[in-house]
């Protein structure tokens, strides 16, 4: 059996959903492809999958051409060795659990068939209920069923199509946990379709932003959040902290940059080369807005001060989200995340006047 | 009783449904799942026998099944007033019959099930054997019964197309309409009520069959 190896696709195409975009999905690793409900994603793993076929476009996995449409290659699903994960299972009705993995065996003798499929359910924590029909099970069973009979087929892909939409909280929480081990022992690339930025982010070694059927950004998911290449990006990857301003000197060697948002002068450590004057977009994580500790002042502190109003706090989990107001820009709303115990040590409530800190290398400046 | 007439109904009904269920199956799932142009023309020309006048219909039958129609030259003899011939004209009468159900149950198999299927690495012809027909057989079985049951009251066509030939052409419904015309009431009711009898058990073990069909679907396996 050959190793199985990366998978590689490109496609575009102008009619019905418009499709502009390629990237490379390593074995082993989780690419997530993220956007808007019918920003094109689905369609993308489609094609991926032979199930539809693009207007230009090619695709490979290892060193086999699935799809190259310049040189009259598309091979039928059949022949393309993926294993698909629809978002409503699609176990086949009329067959037991059972059949259902044992019909996509048909690579193996017919003896051994349904041996290997108890065994691929009981990967998926599903024995002892290979002889219900689908009509019986959870919906957390069904996918994790139509799992297995993704898997049984020994795919060189695996195409996750919202394979979580239509099943609960903790289901989902569970089949992540899983899905992530699985992906693990299997070494081969999976692609993810999904509008849920937190399941991206928690399950994905890369994504790749969608929208309209373009490839916007591709990138580790953190990197993605941290430093968006436009402010669509930011949007669409629901960045919280995201303001317009100014750039009024670009950074030059040595010297910080100068932001201007709302009248306050910003020092920033990195910009995209535009000139002096241009409009832009600029975001902060708000995990690395520096508060000001009203016994414990620090060197941090002169790096782009501002005073602000505490709006709301929300506390969830270990940690609080404060809503602040900065009082030279009060249209603007400035996201902070803290420790919780952090919030607790200094007492701080809603209405509170707090000094914070925007550190100029944590400032991400991108085009508008 | 014409038991002669009665064998040769049965027959051709047999035959009919026979031949015709693989024809109907692919049309069905032709117009079912696939876009192409013609699609629209083709579901009309499926339907058409059922509103088409049994004479029209048998008229445009006879002159395609006569010995010097193309179709006839190439067989070397016409199809018109030979049992073959009254087989090839059911088919026709009947297609609506078994497109129709055979139609409607294949679209309403979701899109993800056949393409589960293919992505299986099932052809599609074993999809067709393993996903699609299990799934639509309530169809396949309504598509028989009708099929059957009709093709076994036709007389109109019939007439037309196969005249009136003992054991070769004359139908149970044939020979009922030749008993009214020669008087013999006693015995065209006779056969009126068997013909009866028999579509309506057809029609019955359709109904039981679908009925606890679906109860097994529903159940655990």
């Amino acid at each position: 059996m050959a190793e199985p190896g990366d998978l590689a696709f490109a496609f575009r195409q102008e009619r019905g959903i418009p499709l502009d975009c390629r990237a490379t999905c390593r074995a082993g690793q989780v690419l997530a492809l993220v956007g808007p409900s019918g920003s094109g994603k689905t369609t993308i793993l489609r094609a991926i999958a032979g199930l539809e076929r693009p207007q230009w476009g090619r695709v490979r996995c290892g060193d086999t051409s699935w799809l190259d449409t310049d040189a009259g290659i598309s091979l039928p699903p059949q022949q393309r060795r993926v294993g698909f994960l629809f978002q409503q299972a699609a176990l086949f009705p009329h067959l037991s659990l059972l059949e259902n993995v044992v019909m996509a065996l048909g690579h193996l003798p017919a003896a051994s068939r349904r041996k290997q499929a108890r065994e691929i359910l009981g990967r998926v924590h599903l024995q002892g209920l290979e002889g219900r029909r689908p009509a019986a099970l959870s919906g957390g069973q069904q996918q994790r069923g139509a799992l297995a009979r993704a898997l049984a087929r020994d795919p060189e892909v695996l195409l996750l199509d919202e394979p979580f939409a239509a099943v609960d909280r903790v289901t989902r929480r569970k089949l992540h946990l899983e899905l992530i081990q699985l992906t693990r022992e299997i070494g081969i690339p999976v692609l993810l379709v999904t509008h849920d930025l937190d399941e991206a982010m928690m399950l994905a070694d890369r994504l790749c932003v969608i929208h309209h059927g373009h490839g916007l950004q591709e990138g580790e998911p953190e990197a993605v959040l941290r430093a968006p290449d436009s402010s669509l990006v930011a949007r669409l990857m629901d960045v919280r902290n995201l303001f317009r301003g100014r750039l009024r000197a670009p950074p030059g060697s040595g010297e910080p940059g100068i932001l201007e948002w709302g009248g306050a002068r910003l020092e920033i450590a990195r910009a995209p080369d535009l000139p002096s004057g241009s409009e832009v977009h600029w975001t902060i994580p708000p995990g690395e807005v520096l508060l000001h500790q009203r016994r414990r002042p620090s060197r941090g502190e002169r790096e782009n001060p501002l005073q602000a109003r505490v709006a709301e706090v929300i506390v969830l989990g270990g940690t609080a989200s404060l809503l602040l107001v900065p009082l030279h820009h009060p249209q603007e709303r400035l996201y902070m995340d803290l420790p919780r115990h952090v919030l607790q040590r200094n007492a701080i409530v809603i209405g509170d006047l707090v000094g914070v800190s925007l550190l100029a290398g944590s400032i991400h400046v991108m085009t508008n | 009783m014409d038991w002669e007439a009665l064998l040769l109904s049965l027959r051709l009904a047999a035959w009919t449904t026979l031949l015709l269920l693989p024809l109907a199956i692919l049309l069905a799932r032709t117009l079912a799942w696939s876009r192409f142009p013609g699609r629209g023309l083709l579901e009309a020309l499926v339907t058409l026998p059922l509103v088409l006048p049994p004479t029209v219909l048998g008229y445009y039958l006879l002159m395609a099944l006569a010995p010097d129609s193309p179709l006839g030259r190439l067989l070397g003899g016409g199809l018109a007033f030979h049992f073959s011939g009254l087989v090839v004209a059911s088919m026709v009468y009947s297609l609506p019959f078994a497109v129709q159900p055979l139609l409607r149950a294949m679209e309403g198999i979701p899109r993800e099930l056949r393409e589960a299927a293919w992505c299986c690495g099932l052809t599609p012809w074993q999809s067709l054997l393993r996903v699609e027909l299990p799934l639509a057989w309530p169809g396949v079985l309504s598509a028989v019964v009708l099929s059957f049951a009709h093709t076994l009251g036709e007389f109109g066509v019939v007439l037309m197309v196969g005249g009136n030939i003992p054991g070769e052409t004359r139908t149970l419904s044939i020979a009922i309409y030749d008993k009214v015309l020669a008087f013999e009431e006693a015995a065209a009711g006779r056969m009126a009520l068997l013909l009866l009898g028999i579509t309506l058990l057809a029609l019955a073990l359709m109904q039981w069959l679908d009925r606890r069909l679906r109860v097994r679907e529903r159940g655990h396996g």
